[in-house]
């Protein structure tokens, strides 16, 4: 069944549909979303296609729906998403769908059309509104003011005609016919207009202006402008035109303004009347438009989804090949073999709808073509599924890294991340998501980085599962350590011996330790000691490597059940075992070493077996590699950790050293064979043919003949080719073998840091919150703890977390994968409404 | 060799039981495959985890070095206090 280990099989199918019922079977294929369809006319361009029209109507639709929409939005009407899709309508539905639209966006056009012009109506009302009202102010300041002083002062009259004489007394008899325009202009144009009108008119014009503290609304754009009033005197219809033109210029609104105040008084009292009538059909008028509104908010998300489903219908069905006669339409497509049933079923579910007689014929065809690799995931799978696709999706039908990856990722973490606390908080937080995933799945965040999170929920649950193991074994539980079990280590000590010394390092070999380890991880008195690091960095780094060898080992396994399905017994031979002896011979054995000397050298042991004799791991390995000899450390001492070791290492080297040329060599020599053996066939087999004089058979046997020489230079660099990809691959897995199992070192690494970034911050921050005592030493570690805590999650838990998410990534991509992994693939991308629609609503919102 | 032959054996059948005896009882089904391969991994994961912390300290070649007030600590707390 679809299990994951493999992608699934697909097949190559051709399709003919009658072409009523196309539509129907497409729009069935469409809900079940098994079925990928391939271009069978790409060279066609878009616009020439068979359903261009109606896949242009569509896109007209859409765009009325997006108008619709848009205008919903704008009075924040809520859109009613009631989440379930409706069944693609049938091609003649398209026509009252379109009506449908085009009525709804007329009507609204004409609405909007109307209340723009009533507003525009309305702002010219309320701009002469406030004219009335400021002119009034000025006028009532001149004739306080200004008619006064010119009465008062006929001293200065006097001077200006002895200045000016003729000319002056003129023009200060005309100033009593002062002339006046009065308007509106934009608030931030007024400076700019002021210098205009000074320049222009050199000083000649006097203007006033007053804000109008409401904003006023832009009936074109809807914005809330601010405004001013202004006033300008002057004489003399020259400087009139002049006034009037430079107002133009500045896109100021000039209005009538009567000079008598009793005219003034009844106009504003026009005014007024017609505001309130203009507010009246105004409120009716947006009334109308709530209404349709709210009428169409009921069915928008509907009509979208009917729309959008057309039209991946035609687009889909541009795809086809049109039978010659006319009368059916051809589709090829990918299909899952298991799933071929199901499609079949939906096909007759779309035939029936249609009403068609004919039943459409899906055939299965022979391809040479790679299939695109599909994996039937789960929403637990598919996170992991993801990890694996980032790198690169698998090649047809190869091992699928993905299952492994569900317990190795992270116990890989983990390793790095081991602490039960940071566990904890991890494992809650992904627990949560995965308790919760309904709710928060509905509610469709557009946060990128809760998305991700969201999506990962069930790796962060592992990870955090994975890390309270983990932690529980280093026995470090926010950096301190748990004594469930009570320690196996004892103080034996007397006071004089403790007092007299700053500090004292129990003895192993003795009644200090009780010769068997604690049962469930690091004992509790490592956590306590000054030398813990020492004793830690030697265990994290072998169990680093052990479960690293282990790792490629499995990876390599893979490989080979790889070349088992492919039935490719060569690269067996040729790649799986040299490459199994190179592991298992020189890493392998380091690994066992490991186990030996665990096992073998106690402090209890005479000296021979003691710590001081017990041989590097390290730097046995090193030596190993050299072709040295080990070197004891004193007399007494063997440097050998069992007999012969010396004789076996050697062995172990050749023959691991005998691999390189095996996987460098083996495979083209072998493929060469092959091909030379096939020619010889073949060559035989002419000379054979060319005794017989007769016709038929040797003809064409010469024509394999000719065919065959064209072959030879291609086959030449076929093995120039297959000789250059051996020596890459051979390279890669040497040093790679020995950069990977040195890569692995990361998980000592990270976890080293993780444990002590914890304990400092532990000594540097709350460490203070414990030390006062009284009441004030509650609050102090209230505080202390709220600091800790933040830094724990932020820095611990986040950060330190992430790190190790990234290299655990870089374990896997680099060095499990790329022992068989070949990625080579693409994905299957069914025909699928849902994906369209999900895709189609992304796009939009964003 | 300082190993505990009770301590080891329950461990061994614990994850044992998880990974080799769990994987039969795993319920028919499309995703048995997936199921019985995480038990048996993790199983194998978590026991080796456990056994090489357990090897790493069954023959410590030194003991911990511990300051004068974590061991009157130690002696007060875990046993074995010290009379001044």
């Amino acid at each position: 069944m679809g299990s994951l280990f493999r992608s699934e099989e697909m097949t190559l199918c051709q399709l003919f549909l009658q072409s009523e019922a196309a539509y129907a079977c497409v729009s069935e294929l469409g809900e079940l979303g098994l079925v990928q369809f391939r271009d069978l006319n790409p060279d066609v361009n878009a616009f020439q296609r068979k359903f261009v029209n109606e896949v242009r109507r569509c896109d007209e639709m859409e765009r009325k729906l997006r108008y619709l929409e848009k205008e919903i939005k704008k009075d924040g009407i809520p859109m009613l998403d009631t989440g379930e899709s409706p069944e693609a309508p049938q091609p003649r539905e398209m026509i009252d769908l379109e009506a449908t639209f085009e009525k709804l966006e007329n009507e609204l056009r004409e609405v909007n059309q109307n209340a723009e012009a009533l507003k525009r109506n309305f702002l010219e009302l309320t701009e002469l509104k406030h004219i009335l009202r400021k002119t009034q102010i000025f006028f009532d300041e001149a004739e306080h003011g200004g008619v006064v002083s010119q009465m008062a002062d006929p001293n200065r009259e006097e001077e200006q005609v002895t200045l000016l004489g003729e000319e002056g007394l003129r023009a200060g008899g005309q100033a009593l016919k002062l002339g006046f325009v009065a308007g509106v202009i934009l608030r931030e144009r007024i400076p700019a207009f002021e210098r205009m009108l000074w320049r222009a008119c050199r000083g000649n014009v006097f203007l006033r202006q007053a804000e109008i503290e409401t904003p006023l609304e832009d009936p074109s754009t809807g914005d809330q402008v601010f405004k001013s009033v202004f006033i300008i005197f002057f004489q003399g219809d020259q400087l009139k035109t002049r006034v009037k033109k430079i107002c133009e210029g500045f896109r100021a609104t000039l209005y009538p303004c009567p000079e008598a105040p009793a005219d003034r008084r009844e106009m504003a009292m026009g005014v007024m009347t017609r505001i309130e009538d203009l507010n009246t059909v105004l409120g009716q008028t947006q009334d109308h438009r709530h209404r349709v509104l709210v009428a169409a908010a009921k069915n928008i998300k509907n009509w979208f989804v009917k729309v959008r489903k057309i039209k991946a219908i035609y687009h889909t069905l541009n795809l086809f090949n049109l039978d010659v006669t006319q009368k059916c339409l051809i589709a090829e497509c990918w299909v899952p073999v298991l799933d071929i049933e199901t499609i079949q079923l939906a096909l007759r579910r779309g035939t029936e709808r249609s009403g068609s007689s004919v039943p459409p014929i899906l055939n299965r065809m022979e391809t040479f073509e790679d299939p695109p690799t599909y994996n039937r995931t789960n929403k637990f799978t598919k996170g992991f599924q993801a990890l694996i696709d980032a790198y690169g999706v698998a090649s047809y039908r190869e091992m699928n890294p993905a299952p492994y990856t569900i317990i190795t990722f992270p116990f890989l973490f983990a390793v790095m991340f081991g602490d039960t606390g940071h566990g904890m908080i991890m494992a809650l937080f992904g627990g949560w998501m995965v308790l919760k995933e309904k709710p928060l799945a509905a509610k469709k965040s557009d946060n990128e980085i809760w998305n991700i999170f969201f999506g990962g929920r069930y790796i962060v649950f592992l990870m955090g599962l994975f890390s309270m193991y983990t932690g529980f074994i280093y026995n470090d539980f926010f950096s301190k350590s748990l004594n469930i079990f009570g320690t196996y280590w004892k103080v034996n000590y007397n006071w004089t011996t403790v007092s007299s010394l700053p500090s004292l390092q129990l003895d192993p070999n003795g009644t200090d330790y009780l010769q068997r380890p604690y049962p469930i991880g690091m004992d509790p008195v490592w956590q306590l000691s000054e030398n813990k690091i020492v004793f830690l960095n030697s265990y994290k780094m072998k169990i680093s490597i052990i479960f690293g060898v282990i790792h490629m080992i499995f990876g390599v396994v893979v490989g080979l059940w790889n070349h088992m399905y492919f039935k490719k017994r060569i690269n067996v031979i040729c790649d799986f075992i040299p490459q199994m002896i190179f592991l298992l011979f020189l890493f392998f054995y380091m690994v066992l070493l490991m186990f030996i000397k665990w096992i073998k050298y106690a402090p209890t042991n005479e000296e021979i077996n003691g710590p001081y004799c017990a041989p590097s791991v390290l730097i046995t390995f090193i030596n190993m590699v050299l072709f040295k000899a080990n070197v004891a450390p004193s007399e007494v001492c063997d440097p050998w950790m069992f007999s012969g070791q010396l004789g076996v290492q050697r062995a172990l080297l050749i023959l691991a050293v005998l691999c390189i040329p095996w996987m460098l060599f083996a495979k083209p020599f072998l493929l060469m064979r092959n091909m030379k053996s096939k020619m010889h066939q073949q060559l035989n087999n002419h000379g054979t043919e060319n005794g017989d004089v007769e016709g038929g058979a040797g003809a064409v046997q010469q024509n394999a003949g000719t065919v065959q020489g064209g072959h030879k230079e291609e086959e030449q660099h076929d093995i120039g080719e297959i000789f250059v990809h051996q020596s890459i691959h051979t390279i890669e897995y040497v040093l790679g073998s020995v950069s990977h199992t040195a890569s692995y070192l990361r998980l000592w690494a990270l976890s080293l840091a993780h444990a002590q970034l914890s304990e400092v911050l532990w000594n540097m921050v709350m460490r203070n919150g414990l030390r006062y005592e009284n009441w004030y030493g509650g609050v102090i570690l209230w505080v202390v703890f709220a600091l800790w805590a933040v830094l724990t999650v932020g820095i611990l838990v986040l950060m330190e977390g992430l790190s190790a998410f990234l290299h655990t990534l870089r374990l896997h991509w680099v060095e499990f994968q790329s022992k068989f992994y070949m990625g080579a693939g693409y994905t299957f991308q069914p025909f699928s409404f849902e994906i369209i629609l999900d895709s189609a609503q992304a796009t939009v919102e964003d | 060799m300082g190993a505990s032959v009770v301590a080891v054996l329950v461990f061994t059948i614990l994850w044992g039981v998880v990974g080799i005896v769990l994987p039969f009882f795993v319920p028919k089904g499309p995703n048995r495959g997936i199921l019985q391969l995480i038990l048996i991994l993790t199983a194998f994961t978590c026991w080796s985890f456990w056994l090489c912390c357990y090897m790493a300290q069954m023959n410590p070649f030194f003991g911990p070095k511990l300051e004068r007030k974590t061991i009157l600590m130690m002696a007060r707390e875990w046993g074995n206090p010290i009379a001044p």
